[in-house]
């Protein structure tokens, strides 16, 4: 069943004497169970946007997007969403953090705590349940926001940018990390990056979005993810001739549009 | 050594220069910060100096003791007031009867504003029907509405903590209103997305992330309150430090107004003390996130 988007466009009404802004135009995807869905593009491609869309925190203005057959209308539980950053609660330890949303839910707080300590360590955040959040780095922070997303055990994991304020280094280690935790529990994710590489490699679906109108113009099936998931190293990964080929054909897609822009 | 003597030599920089240009930053602080620094040592030696300056010009003769009396004379004054009362009233009658008047009206303003200001942040209908009344009424001095207070509510308590009440209500509805705004859109849209009904996201995280909004707007808030004593126990009061400062003003008795005025400042800093110590207990987080 998993997660379908059939013809949706999103179109802001004019304002201020300017016409309609068509953000999204006729967008057609499916996110199957288990599947990793990465979007790329040029900035205004409607990246954020669609995953707006699919959080429920936009409508769309026409199309429909349905999650098991059953028409999506709002947030919900189901689709839990990892945002780039300010996301958290700092009035919060790293633990209450983590077991915010099965409060929302009126989970008794032992198991909720108990649930929350569970995605902590799987995240390496052991020993930190106390920490005020703020106390954190960047990379912990974001951590603690994915532990958080996954204890509601939602169907669809929306990430938007999750790595895109992290240094180069810790963001292959969550990269790594992110694949590793999507393997353990089986979820379909929808992943927006503006880094190539980051695409072609955590991806098992790459959707490279254009803009003005955002759409989505090309669809690759990626075997990387899979690859470094069966035990080949990422760098190895990453330097494969595949691999780069892939990444210099992307970045060219890419590079047009921006030119195009300009 | 020729060549190096031809050169002109390097003018030593002015004195504006000098002063203007960004120093290196001791260990452990940031370059740059607007303002960072220990004051405490500053504020010491700041404080003595004035009642130095006083006491000189009293201690002198360069000023009549009518219009400013010495430090001593005040101290004394105290110690007399202490002890006989003023106006047949002990001292601290007078303390303990402004003070349940002016947080008395605090409590009051914060446990109907608070909410408010909140509904008012929340709702546009709330917005809509309460922003006219409450910001016709703020500018507005409490003693141009004194005179109403009285044809309508009496000489007695109502109307003085009535006063007081409205000029605590106005700033601590404003900042609980401009609270609701501090929470990030992505804060409440993760609320949202664990399935949070509107209740939950106003009960946790709106309200939280507003708090350090409103506890500042309550320091503010009883600022005003203080502010507003004087003009509340101006008519018909027999008690009061507003009170003793405005009968002893009337019988120019200089010695008795500066002391009501420090009693008056003591009171309003130490409970600013205390609210700041809630505020680092309370939200520790302020500003870091």
């Amino acid at each position: 069943m998993g997660l379908n988007i059939e013809d949706v466009s999103v179109v802001y009404p004019a304002a201020d004497g300017r016409p309609p802004v068509e953000a999204l135009s006729r967008i057609n995807l499916t996110i199957e169970d288990n599947e990793f869905v990465v979007a790329l593009g040029a900035s205004g491609c409607g990246k954020s946007t669609l995953l707006n869309l699919i959080a429920g925190f936009l409508s769309p203005s026409f199309g429909s997007l349905t999650l098991d057959g059953a028409r999506v209308s709002g947030p919900g539980a189901d689709r839990a969403v990892v945002f780039q950053k300010h996301a958290l609660l700092p009035w919060l330890n790293v633990l209450d953090n983590v077991a915010f949303g099965l409060q929302i839910q009126g989970v008794a707080e032992a198991e909720r705590k108990k649930v929350a300590n569970k995605f902590l360590s799987m995240l390496g955040l052991d020993g930190f349940q106390d920490a005020p959040v703020y106390s954190l780095s960047g990379g912990m922070q974001q951590r603690v926001g994915i532990a958080r997303a996954l204890t509601c055990d939602p169907r669809v994991l929306l990430m938007d940018e999750p790595l895109g304020a992290l240094d180069a280094l810790t963001r292959e280690k969550a990269q790594e990390l992110i694949l590793n935790i999507w393997n353990d529990t089986h979820k379909s994710v929808f992943f927006i990056t503006h880094s190539v590489e980051e695409a072609l490699f955590m991806g098992t679906k790459l959707v490279v979005m254009s803009p003005r109108p955002g759409r989505i113009t090309h669809v690759f099936d990626l075997p990387f993810s899979r690859q470094f998931l069966d035990g080949m190293p990422a760098r190895q990964v990453k330097a494969s001739p595949k691999f780069i080929e892939l990444r210099e054909e992307v970045l060219k897609i890419i590079f047009a549009d921006e030119e195009a822009a300009a | 050594m020729t060549e190096q003597t031809s050169q002109t030599p390097t003018k030593p920089p002015g004195l504006w220069k000098r002063i203007s240009r960004s120093r290196p930053t001791k260990p452990g602080q940031t370059y740059g910060v607007p303002g960072q620094g220990n004051t405490l040592w500053l504020s010491v030696c700041s404080i003595l100096f004035f009642i130095f300056v006083w006491w000189l010009v009293t201690f002198m003769g360069w000023v009549k003791p009518l219009f400013v009396p010495s430090p001593m004379a005040i101290v004394s004054k105290f110690i007399s007031v202490w002890n006989n009362g003023y106006t047949g009233t002990s001292f601290l009658d007078h303390v303990v009867i402004s003070t349940v008047r002016v947080f008395g009206a605090f409590l009051l303003a914060c446990v109907i504003g608070i909410p408010l200001g909140l509904a008012m942040g929340m709702s546009p209908i709330m917005r809509g029907i309460f922003d006219p009344p409450i910001e016709f009424y703020r500018p507005i001095p409490p003693l141009a509405y004194l005179p109403l207070m009285i044809i309508w509510f009496g000489i007695g308590e109502t109307s003085k903590v009535l006063l007081i009440f409205l000029s605590v209500f106005a700033p601590v509805v404003l900042g609980a209103r401009s609270g609701v705004k501090s929470a990030a859109i992505e804060q409440i849209h993760a609320a949202y997305s664990f399935g949070a009904t509107r209740w939950q996201v106003m009960r946790y995280v709106i309200m939280p992330s507003a708090m350090p909004e409103i506890l500042t707007a309550m320091r503010i808030g009883v600022g005003f309150g203080w502010t507003t004593l004087v003009a509340a126990e101006m008519v018909a009061s027999t008690k009061g430090l507003g009170y003793m400062v405005l009968s002893a003003s009337q019988f120019l008795q200089t010695p008795v107004v500066i002391m009501g005025i420090f009693v008056i400042a003591a009171i309003a800093f130490a409970f600013d003390l205390l609210m700041r110590f809630v505020e680092r207990r309370l939200v520790p987080w302020k500003g870091r996130m």
